[in-house]
């Protein structure tokens, strides 16, 4: 959005980028996989954020388009045998679809509303899948085989169940989608959004449409969560209903919160954060629950915008 | 010469209310139409159906020869109609410079205008005198100097019709002088309507003024005309002791 210093912002990503590549040589086994599910869940938060940050739509459904990514890619494979590829864009596209639907009809209402709606789809989801269990395996979930997650390129074959293959995909997908972010929210249309969110009415009186304008911001924040769903199918190997939940649709939100709505590297903050203030509580406690939610009130009285949100109000205007 | 902009039988009721009644009115290219009349008159009403930023009971507008009586708000923007908003409504937090150059990015996208956003946006700003300022969140600047954004975001969308809706409220005498210089610039290539309390600046700017009274329009003139009509002065202006 700023005129100012595109070349710091892009240097700063960049760095972030070869930050996470190195962290894969030294990171002891544990938190080398940990930090793999991180980034993939990143893309999630990431894809959250360019609805609920920038556009300022507030969604309780994304679940639904996590796991049409989810069970798209993995239903693709377990069923039709399709490889990691094909099952991968098997998974964008039921999620750019769904996004699509549901935009049209969920774009109708705004605010309460427009929370309410995509919560509601997103439980009629959730209870599609339970109901075709002969397909989906119910509340059990399905397991994609081992065999089946190999990634053919031309004469090599990567098994997706190497952790270093695994972790080298989930960074090259999360690098794509943050630096694809960069650009939609530093280009034209990324201040239209924006626009859309500080004064609707304004907006609308410069020419703009705004059901388009916000039914393309669905479609392609729906499209990040799927590309994030079928990854983690194809990645992690676990196909399950709980993703499906009103609770996966709510930890976007939260790891938004956290890590700076509208702030490109927030999500990727609040989702590290998130994940090991609960790794690191529950080894001593088992009521890391209260620990994380008395760590959350901290947050929220000291950094109100989130850890990024707060840096950039007091310290770093620049960054995106 | 063909009027650019005409309606008829344009009517609003609002519940029980006829905020505007049956208008029938007819504005010619290149001048500058004042619209006047008591308070709840149905001059914003009346614009904000030019406008489309709310819908006709009955009746239909045509604006350069088509019908867009059923064309929604942002279509109306693009066919050249441009709006600006009686309260102050700039993106208080975005800067200077985004604001405006969101309508400069439009007529961009339209194929309205050529060239870079970066150009067109500081090209408004010179004109209104906000240069300096390009950098500053909208929301900190001074309440004269976001009228003057707001005039900036108008210009920047290349309007045909610009709809001014009281544009000097709040506005300090000094501030004036300098805004009626720049609507007659404005004038030079636009159509402008506007709606104005002040009558100083009404008597100054307007080549034809429109009286309304309880969503008709009462009389219709060059300022002497108008000034010289009873029916105004009894409605309006107040009759002389």
């Amino acid at each position: 959005m700023k005129e100012a210093s595109p070349a710091k912002a892009y240097t700063l990503h960049l760095g972030v980028i070869v930050l996470l590549f190195t962290l894969s040589f030294v990171l002891p086994e544990y938190h080398h996989g940990l930090l793999a599910r991180i980034m993939v869940l990143a893309v999630f938060a990431m894809g959250y954020n360019l609805l609920f940050g920038y556009v300022g739509l507030l969604s309780l459904g994304h679940a639904m388009f996590f796991s049409a990514g989810l069970y798209g890619a993995g239903l693709a494979v377990i069923h039709l045998g399709w490889s990691v590829p094909a099952a991968f864009a098997a998974g964008l596209a039921c999620g750019a679809l769904l996004a699509l639907v549901i935009g049209l009809l969920a774009l109708r209402t705004s605010g309460v509303a427009f929370m309410i709606v995509t919560m509601m789809f997103a439980q009629v989801f959730y209870l599609i899948i339970l109901y075709f269990a002969a397909w989906t395996g119910g509340d059990q979930g399905l397991v994609v085989p081992q065999s089946a997650r190999v990634l053919v390129l031309g004469d090599t074959s990567l098994g997706l169940t190497d952790p270093t293959v695994r972790y080298m995909s989930a960074l090259v997908l999360f690098s794509i989608v943050l630096l694809a972010a960069l650009g939609i929210v530093r280009s034209r249309y990324g201040r239209v959004l924006v626009a859309i969110r500080e004064n609707e009415e304004r907006t609308k009186m410069l020419g703009y449409d705004i059901f388009s304008n916000k039914l393309v911001a669905v479609v392609v924040s729906g499209t990040i969560c799927a590309a994030s769903g079928a990854a983690y199918a194809l990645l992690f190997g676990y196909v399950g209903s709980t993703f499906a939940s009103v609770q996966y649709s709510i930890l976007p939100l939260l790891w938004v919160l956290l890590g700076g709505a509208a702030t490109t590297l927030g999500p990727l903050i609040g989702t590290l954060f998130m994940y090991y203030v609960v790794d690191i509580t529950s080894g001593y406690t088992s009521a890391y629950l209260l620990i994380v939610g008395i760590a959350l009130i901290l947050l929220v009285l000291f950094f109100p915008r989130g850890i990024l949100g707060t840096i950039r109000q007091r310290w770093l205007g620049w960054l995106p | 010469m063909m009027p650019l902009l005409t309606t008829k039988g344009l009517s609003r009721n609002f519940g029980g209310l006829r905020a505007v009644d049956g208008v029938d009115f007819a504005l010619m290219p290149g001048e500058i139409r004042a619209v006047i009349g008591p308070n709840g008159a149905g001059k914003t009403t009346f614009v904000s159906l030019i406008s489309g930023r709310i819908q006709p009971s009955s009746g239909m507008i045509v604006f350069d020869g088509a019908d867009i009586t059923n064309l929604p708000a942002y279509a109306r923007v693009r066919l050249g109609i441009a709006y600006t908003f009686q309260i102050t409504s700039v993106f208080a937090n975005l800067t200077a410079y985004d604001n405006v150059a969101l309508p400069v990015q439009r007529t961009l996208t339209d194929g309205r205008s050529k060239g870079a956003v970066h150009v067109g946006v500081l090209a408004a700003l010179e004109r209104t005198g906000l240069a300096d300022r390009a950098h500053m969140p909208a929301g900190q600047l001074s309440y004269g100097h976001q009228r003057l954004l707001e005039v900036a975001m108008g210009l920047a969308l290349k309007p045909r019709l610009l709809i001014l809706d009281e544009p000097t409220q709040g506005l300090a005498d000094s501030e004036i002088d300098n805004f009626i210089g720049l609507v007659r610039e404005i004038a030079k290539t636009a159509t402008v309507l506007l709606i104005e309390h002040n009558m100083p600046v009404v008597m100054q700017l307007a080549d034809r003024i429109t009286v309304f009274n309880a969503g008709k329009i009462l009389a219709e003139g060059t300022p002497e005309q108008v000034r010289a009509n009873s029916e105004v002065q009894d409605a309006y202006l107040g009759t002389t002791p």
